[in-house]
């Protein structure tokens, strides 16, 4: 579903990474895991076509992809509640029948995302979790096959986090999502995810989750 | 007061721009630019200066400085630190070159207090044609880009993630704000503009959470105060724009007054 083969990405003359070789799998659920500046994001970026890559190659299919990006700007008066916010990602249409449509799929969404009871909340009266969770919800609404969080656990208190990951997992195992997790969480790693990418010295190694060490999230992450 | 024709010229012309002014004004104010279009209504003012020395028309002149310095602004820096501070270098430069201009033209200096403070006698029923097709164009645009301006406005982190040509809707965005600018200052002044197009939004997002409400609560809002600004301003002979800024700002904090009522309950 996603190949690298030899991929390198430079800014300038800044290497970014270089070679790295790796393939996910419809189903997926894997962590990008390294030092903060090492990669994570840019690589992601590629993948969403948001970055060109320098050299090399990836095989992905840009249009199925929902991404939960890092930072967001809600504060306590931001006006839209919770089920507008997701709407955003929703299309224009003047045609009864695709609204109708629309809807079905906003109900569902919400479902999935157990938002249903706090559509109408202001998202900026929301708590962290409940962010998170229609963050996730506004990325899942055009039916993607891979969910990419870009450490969207990291503000969250570890009941929270480890709730809104169970939503993913739920999500991964009922509808083979294919999600790939950039965190610096080494619980989070161990707990959820069955693969690690380990971004290191400008490049990357691949690591079961059973071989990933604490120490691996020490490195100026 | 309908039988004298320069008051059905101004209501006519303050329904269109109350109601541009309304729209704008949301996405002004879930864009953080409410800075920018106080320093866009001194540009303006600048640029009608310009029009009465060079012999246009100043709605021409505003429009002329408007447009190219918002683009010029909107370019200039995405850090918003930067443009904060770029942002009031450039307007400062802008009310002394308007300056400047008015007092290298002949024109007396009541034609400077119309330009800064707005008027509601000095609209002709030709300026007010201009104004309407300006208006609806202003509304055309954002009729084309209401999803993806919607979306880039509120979640501006999310719409790029999604893919979204986030620059071309902010330029586009950008020219609608300078259109409205210049169009709002032919009657509440340059020197207020800026509240038409900034408060009725803001107060719309203290007790509504729905795009298309918040636009039909800020517009609503952005009517009443020009329409009831033009009675009493027609009954009591005292500026229009008095009554405009009074009825918003009281608005606006029983908006803010509303929500923090709520908040509690």
């Amino acid at each position: 579903m996603i190949e690298a083969k030899n991929l390198s990405k430079s800014f300038g003359k800044q290497l970014i990474f270089k070679d790295l070789n790796f393939k996910i799998h419809a189903g997926d659920f894997i962590s990008l895991i390294g030092p903060n500046g090492s990669g994570k994001t840019t690589l992601v970026k590629i993948m969403m076509g948001l970055e060109k890559k320098t050299s090399g190659e990836l095989k992905i299919d840009k249009q199925t992809i929902g991404y939960v990006p890092q930072f967001r700007n809600i504060d306590i008066d931001y006006p839209l509640d919770i089920e507008q916010f997701v709407r955003l990602n929703l299309k224009f249409t003047l045609s009864p029948t695709k609204r109708r449509h629309d809807n079905a799929i906003i109900e569902e969404i919400l479902e999935k995302t157990k938002l249903t009871e706090l559509k109408n909340r202001p998202l900026g009266l929301a708590s962290g979790g409940e962010k998170q969770k229609a963050y996730l919800a506004q990325a899942l609404l055009n039916d993607p096959k891979i969910l990419i969080l870009d450490e969207s656990t990291a503000s969250l208190d570890v009941e929270v986090k480890m709730q809104l990951m169970d939503l993913v997992e739920e999500l991964n195992h009922k509808y083979n999502l294919t999600v790939i997790f950039i965190t610096h969480d080494y619980e989070l790693t161990k707990k959820y995810t069955s693969r690690a990418l380990f971004f290191k010295h400008k490049t990357m190694e691949e690591v079961n989750v059973s071989d990933v060490s604490e120490d691996m999230f020490d490195m100026g992450g | 007061m309908f039988e004298y024709e320069f008051m059905r010229e101004a209501f006519i012309a303050s329904t269109f721009i109350a109601i541009t002014a309304g729209l704008v004004g949301v996405f002004v104010v879930s864009r953080n630019m409410s800075f920018l279009s106080h320093t866009l209504s001194e540009i303006g003012f600048a640029g009608a200066a310009f029009g009465i020395l060079v012999g246009i028309s100043p709605l021409a002149g505003m429009i002329l400085f408007t447009l190219v310095s918002s683009v010029a602004v909107g370019s200039l820096s995405s850090e918003s630190s930067r443009r904060e501070a770029s942002i009031s270098a450039i307007s400062s430069l802008f009310i002394g070159l308007g300056i400047l201009f008015l007092s290298l033209s002949s024109e007396s200096s009541s034609y400077a207090t119309n330009i800064l403070f707005g008027s509601i006698v000095g609209i002709s029923s030709k300026e007010v044609n201009q104004l309407m097709i300006l208006a609806l164009f202003v509304i055309f645009v954002f009729i084309i880009f209401y999803k993806p301006l919607s979306f880039d406005s509120f979640d501006h982190i999310g719409a790029r993630a999604a893919g979204l040509k986030t620059r071309l809707l902010s330029i586009a965005f950008l020219v609608t704000l300078a259109l409205s600018v210049s169009i709002g200052a032919q009657i509440v002044g340059s020197l207020l503009v800026f509240v038409l197009l900034t408060l009725p939004g803001a107060t719309a997002k203290y007790v509504v959470h729905t795009v298309p409400k918040l636009i039909m609560v800020s517009v609503g809002l952005s009517l009443a105060g020009v329409w009831l600004g033009l009675y009493l301003a027609f009954i009591t002979n005292w500026p229009v724009t008095f009554f405009i800024s009074s009825f918003e700002v009281i608005a606006y904090f029983l908006g803010l007054s509303y929500k923090n009522w709520k908040l509690n309950h």
